[in-house]
C-alpha cells in the first residue's frame, strides 16, 4: 500500500523542484489529495497538468491508489 | 460485444454529446463522491448533458482511459475535448469559467447536490438519459 510520503518523493523526483504536498485523506492509503507547485506545469492547460502528475504513477491510479485528487499551480 | 464497439460507442457519445459526462452511477444516484460534485456543477448551472454510468462493464472505464489518456473517472467532455475531472471541473466551476465555457449563468449560492429523479426536471434543463447500449 503506498504512503504519502513514498507518493511524494515519487512525484519530486518526476518533476525536479516541485514543491509536493501529499495527504491521505481517508487514512485507508487509497485515497490521496496532492498539491504539486513546479514551474514545469508553465504555459500548460490544467488537463495537461494533471495529466503531469497522473503519468507519474501510470496504472496504479485507479488500481492500487483508487483515487488520487490534485490540485496544481506554478511559483 | 467486443472492446472496438466500446470504444466506437464511446467516440461517438463523446462527439454527438456537446457536454458528456462519464461518471459512476448517474446523475440520479451518482456512485462516488467525485461524481456527484462533478454531475451536481453541471445541475447547478442548469446545462443540459449526457451522462453515461461507467460501472455496468468493466470495460467501459478502461477504453475510455484508452481513449482520453485519464485514468480516473468522472471525465467530463465538452464538444469533444476532454476538460477535466472532478478537481478541474469543480476548480472551474468556483471560478465561473465552466458557467462561461458552457454559457450557463452562475447560480447564487446553489448547493451542489444529486440530479432531481426525471420528471422533476423541466424538459429544457438537466440531464439527457443517454441510453446505456453497452448494458446490453
Amino acid at each position: 500500500m503506498p504512503t504519502t510520503d513514498e507518493l511524494k518523493q515519487r512525484i519530486e523526483s518526476a518533476l525536479p523542484g516541485a514543491q509536493v504536498q501529499v495527504q491521505d485523506l481517508t487514512g485507508g492509503g487509497d485515497h490521496f489529495r496532492a498539491e504539486v507547485v513546479s514551474d514545469r506545469f508553465t504555459g500548460l492547460s490544467p488537463i495537461e497538468q494533471h495529466k503531469l502528475v497522473y503519468g507519474v504513477f501510470g496504472d496504479e491510479v485507479g488500481a492500487a491508489i483508487h483515487a488520487l485528487s490534485i490540485k496544481t499551480s506554478t511559483p | 460485444m467486443e472492446d472496438t464497439d466500446i470504444r466506437e460507442f464511446l467516440d461517438q457519445a463523446i462527439k454527438e454529446n456537446e457536454v458528456m459526462l462519464f461518471m459512476k452511477g448517474t446523475p440520479e444516484q451518482p456512485a462516488c463522491g467525485f461524481s456527484l460534485r462533478t454531475s451536481g456543477a453541471l445541475n447547478a448551472l442548469g446545462v443540459r448533458y449526457a451522462a453515461l454510468d461507467v460501472l455496468p462493464d468493466p470495460r467501459i472505464r478502461q477504453e475510455l482511459s484508452g481513449l482520453s489518456g485519464w485514468p480516473t473517472i468522472p471525465q467530463l467532455f465538452i464538444g469533444g475535448e476532454l476538460v477535466g475531472g472532478c478537481d478541474i471541473v469543480m476548480e472551474m466551476y468556483e471560478k465561473g469559467e465552466l458557467a462561461e465555457r458552457l454559457g450557463a449563468d452562475m447560480p447564487e449560492d446553489e448547493d451542489i447536490e444529486p440530479a432531481p429523479a426525471p420528471g422533476e426536471m423541466p424538459v429544457s434543463n438537466g440531464p439527457i438519459p443517454l441510453e446505456n447500449k453497452l448494458n446490453r
